[in-house]
């Protein structure tokens, strides 16, 4: 199932302006890595570079290797449409598709690519993705209506749901819970925790805390001056990072002393 | 403890007159209104008398006729073909165009690279600028001497079905009108859909793209379905545009008072066309029902957009 991420040399740009410069990380498989840094540093770009989603941007582009095990993601003949298959996504905003009911959306990925699916097996994909989203006892009764008619935190486990349904390797999470309250970030939280004996996942996040509690490993981004590219500082376990970090601007990031 | 004032300090009242430029312009705006609704109603008042002072002379049954004798004495006329030959060419030029430009639209927003985007919606927008007479000029010199093609493949393919049977001759039927009229509407609905799938939310673009999707199945799921009320509103106008189409139709068609078999067969006429081809030569009762003619079209035209009005609200319902 879940797979190992290994980058090496990787730089990415947006039309002429370089955002993130040499990036090296391997990423191991069942279990999770945060990456952290200021606004501004290509978090979201590089977690973009991982899905192939960064050359869909107007100008975007990116050099150096991303292997999935032993695949180069960026490797000439390999469709980027495959490897978003493989590699799933999480974004900022819950993004459920308004005009489709719950069931809808968890299936949506499934039936793409030409998939054919009978009733019974859609409604046990869609039992198992929102029971592996913790969301299938607050929606079992109302399947199809509208996803857009949730919460905020049950949007964001419904989209969770929709991305696990397609069986990824890995899970991409941009600021899952910066639009969510305490209860439903929590939620997630736990959700991932669970969702790691499956899945090989990376988040982004802002919050410290949420970095100390759900990673493994931590990442720490940071650049060296506007218009500057983004660059790993460095990338550890992540009680390390937040005890005894080898590098003083890490240090100086996670307790609050920056910039 | 000592009260010192019985009214408590607060914000001063607030200032009675209001200035001489606000009550011009108040004064300004609620006259033309009401000028406006006065105009309006003074030419429905209008309209309608002198449609029931030819409508009460009308010899034959005014809405199953098939004949437009309105200067003879006693008039005799009736819409029954000039309702059927409006409503079929515009529904062919609405099968034609709307699939069309939806295509077209999408390769714009979503296929074309920037650099062949900008000139096609440029070059699109322009076409819904040139005249319609000048679409007629085409159609009557071009587009007619040159379906005769067209006319006998689907005679070869579809003649069977009756509507598609040729035999032989100009080219000036219905089907002509509504192939004309889909050329005409096409611009207009193309640039309006272009503009609701530019709008389409990049957010949900996303979601697809993130799933897998291709980028059919990107429009397919995000695109379209957001696009969807705008779309039904473009096609509309179009199809407004088509309903009251007269310079086009008039220079193409060979008007006659019948209705064909087949959508090849020349002759038959729209409310447009026949007002514009008739009213010179008409004396006052012919007049009257050409007017009445133009009320029939005008109640068309209101209830096809009510209908689409239905539809969007319908769909935002949901959506909401
Ligand atoms: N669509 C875009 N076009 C051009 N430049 C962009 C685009 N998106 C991001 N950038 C630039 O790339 C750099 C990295 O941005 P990115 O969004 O990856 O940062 P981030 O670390 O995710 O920030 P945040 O924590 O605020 O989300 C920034 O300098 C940003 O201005
Ligand atoms: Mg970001």
């Amino acid at each position: 199932m879940a797979k190992r991420i290994d980058v090496s040399g990787l730089n990415a740009y947006y039309g002429t302006h370089k955002a993130i410069e040499d990036i090296s990380m391997t990423v191991e498989p069942r279990s999770v890595t945060a990456f952290i840094g200021p606004s501004g540093c290509g978090k979201s770009t590089f977690l973009r570079t991982l899905n192939r989603m960064h050359e869909v941007t107007p100008g975007g582009r990116v050099e150096g290797k991303v292997m999935l095990d032993d695949e180069n993601l960026y490797g000439s003949g390999v469709d980027p449409v495959a490897v978003r298959r493989t590699v799933g996504m999480v974004f900022q905003r819950p993004n459920p598709f308004p005009t489709m009911s719950i069931y809808e959306n968890v299936v949506a990925g499934v039936r793409l690519n030409g998939g054919r699916y009978r009733k019974s097996e859609l409604d046990g994909i869609v039992e198992k993705s929102l029971k592996g989203a913790n969301l299938w006892n607050e929606v079992k009764d109302r399947l199809n209506k509208p996803g857009a008619g949730l919460s905020g935190g049950q949007q964001q486990r419904l989209c969770i749901a929709r991305a696990i349904a397609v069986e990824p390797q890995v899970l991409l999470m941009d600021e899952p819970c910066s639009a969510l309250d305490p209860i439903s970030t929590l939620a997630i939280e736990d959700l991932i925790g669970e969702l790691k004996e499956r899945f090989t996942i990376v988040i982004v996040t802002h919050n410290m805390q949420q970095a100390a509690r759900v990673s493994d490993r931590t990442a720490f981004f940071n650049l060296a001056g506007v218009g500057q590219p983004g660059k790993l500082i460095e990338i550890d376990d992540t009680e390390r990072i937040f005890s005894n970090p080898s590098v003083q601007a890490t240090e100086d990031y996670i307790s609050g002393r920056f910039g | 403890m000592e009260i010192t004032s019985a009214t408590p300090p607060g914000p001063p009242p607030p200032r009675k007159t209001s200035r001489a430029g606000d009550r011009i312009f108040l004064g300004l705006s609620r006259g033309s209104g009401i000028l406006l609704l006065v105009i309006m109603a003074a030419i429905a008042v209008f309209l309608t008398v002198r449609a029931t002072s030819a409508l009460s002379k009308n010899e034959g049954d005014f809405f199953t006729t098939f004949e437009w004798a309105a200067n003879s004495t006693p008039p005799k006329f009736g819409i029954a073909v000039l309702a059927f030959g409006t409503v079929v060419s515009s529904l062919i030029a609405m099968l034609i165009a709307v699939p069309v430009a939806i295509g077209i639209a999408l390769f714009i927003s979503h296929y074309a690279p920037r650099k062949l985007a900008a000139p096609l919606s440029y070059v699109i927008d322009l076409l819904a600028a040139v005249p319609s007479i000048v679409y007629g000029l085409w159609g009557a010199l071009f587009l007619v001497p040159h379906l005769g093609g067209l006319y006998t493949w689907l005679n070869d393919y579809f003649g069977w079905t009756g509507i598609f049977a040729y035999q032989g001759g100009a080219a000036r039927s219905l089907f002509t009108i509504g192939i004309l009229l889909a050329i005409m509407i096409l611009p207009i609905v193309t640039s309006v859909s272009r503009e609701v799938f530019l709008q389409a939310p990049k957010m949900h673009e996303e979601a697809a793209l993130a799933l897998g999707a291709t980028r059919w199945e990107v429009i397919r799921m995000s695109v379209l379905p957001f696009g969807r009320s705008g779309v039904i509103s473009a096609s509309m106008l179009g199809l407004g545009r088509a309903l009251g189409e007269t310079m086009a139709v008039a220079t193409v068609l060979s008007p006659s008072f019948t209705i064909g078999k087949s959508l090849l067969d020349p002759g038959g006429g729209t409310f447009a066309q026949n007002i514009a081809s008739s009213f010179k030569e008409s004396g006052e009762i012919g007049k009257d029902a050409l007017i009445a003619s133009g009320l029939v079209l005008f109640v068309l035209t209101l209830l096809v957009n009510g209908a689409a009005r239905l539809i969007i609200a319908r769909r935002k319902e949901y959506t909401a």
